[in-house]
């Protein structure tokens, strides 16, 4: 796909905390950044599961980014610590799935941090883009399917519809 | 507990190759505390699968469902009606669980979605340890409670091999030396006494020797 047409839908978990002020903080800044980006807001990063990460990219997300507070500056101690190591494990675990770990992101925020947050948001965008569209995407492989039937997506659609 | 880990990705797709409707199956008791094949482990990888078989352009039906015990006619008898509906059953039980399943529903291909490693504990969090190799015939009376069959290398009933540097079992650096534990251990309760017991070669048949084991108890029997 075209990287001028391809806009990455990425999800990102946003603590309440650090990160999601930050957020709040690019919006009165006027900070720009694409809007593929779904924040979700959460309590802490040390609260998400592995499962929404997996989930999320079994739906279709293209990238999914975590971002926490800084390591050491947990509002809840070590959170967002105990969230890298559930973001390392996951990342494999999509390797081990053909997915390319660089789908799934973590970076650390200030409260203040909102340039950085942008740049991590920018950086990402950057290599989703580079990769292309998720092709666990039903609409990626649709979009796909247009490029040509023997497309490895088209092949996907067409078992997902003799399985139903 | 049972102590399990499982088997990777690309291993389990290869186990479930053929099959278009599977049933992630997970077990509630040991493997849910080893954070091996829980509800959230089924979650997880029955979400993996579905993301794999989808890359590969072969995309499967993955479905989920986690049961009390996989060891236990009640519980294995709740998931009957669900375990019907499909072609295959990976179950993320124990050894014992995914026999269990197989034994209920011969019509049924079950697999092990886990490699079922040793009867361990919790040591810290994330860390699980082996501590019983189940020999049938249980020496930790005059041990100390430390088990000599399991946590020494050599299997040594006698005393230590004498390779071991400071603490540490020559064959596993990482290892304290079990020897040097029972000594510690029988010294703090005053028991080293029970180490002039010479220990004749262990009877392994109450072990694996000749096939798997049956007890069967009389009393309890309807």
């Amino acid at each position: 796909m075209n990287d001028n047409t391809f806009e990455p839908k990425i999800l990102a978990f946003c603590c309440h905390f650090c990160a999601y002020a930050s957020a709040d903080l690019a919006g009165s800044m006027r900070l720009q950044y694409p809007s593929g980006i779904r924040i979700i807001r959460t309590p802490c990063t040390g609260r998400l599961e592995v499962e929404y990460y997996m989930r999320a990219i079994e739906n279709g997300a293209d990238g999914v980014l975590i971002a926490g507070c800084l390591e050491g500056g947990c509002h809840y101690i070590e959170g967002n610590l105990f969230a890298r190591k559930r973001v390392t494990a996951t990342r494999n675990m999509l390797e081990e799935c053909g997915i390319d770990k660089e789908r799934l992101r973590m970076v650390n925020v200030s409260a203040a941090g909102a340039v950085n947050l942008v740049q991590a948001i920018l950086d990402m965008v950057d290599t989703i883009k580079q990769l292309g569209p998720n092709q666990v995407n039903p609409k990626a492989v649709t979009d796909s399917l247009k490029q040509g039937p023997e497309s490895p997506a088209a092949c996907c659609l067409q078992q997902e519809a003799e399985i139903e | 507990m049972i102590v399990a880990q499982r088997k990777s990705i690309p291993e389990l797709q290869d186990i479930i190759k053929g099959h278009k409707n599977i049933l992630v199956l997970g077990c509630g008791t040991c493997v849910t505390v080893c954070l091996a094949g829980g509800e959230r482990e089924v979650s997880i990888i029955s979400s993996a699968l579905r993301i794999a078989s989808k890359k590969t352009g072969e995309p499967i039906k993955v479905s989920e469902l986690t049961i009390e015990r996989q060891c236990d006619n009640v519980f294995i008898e709740t998931a009957a009606d669900e375990i019907k509906k499909y072609d295959a059953v990976l179950s993320l039980g124990c050894g014992a669980g995914v026999q269990a399943i197989a034994e209920r529903y011969q019509d049924k291909p079950v697999y092990a979605g886990l490699d079922t490693a040793f009867l361990g504990i919790l040591e810290s969090r994330g860390v699980w340890t082996e501590k019983c190799a189940q020999c049938g015939a249980c020496v930790l009376a005059d041990f100390g409670g430390i088990c000599p069959v399991t946590r020494c290398a050599k299997h040594m009933l006698n005393g230590p091999c004498g390779g071991s540097r400071v603490d540490r079992c020559e064959i596993s650096p990482n290892q304290p030396c079990a020897w040097q534990l029972i000594y510690k251990r029988l010294k703090d309760i005053d028991e080293t006494d029970k180490l002039k017991k010479i220990y004749p070669a262990k009877d392994w048949s109450k072990s694996l020797d000749g096939g798997s084991r049956t007890i069967i108890r009389e009393d309890h029997r309807i």
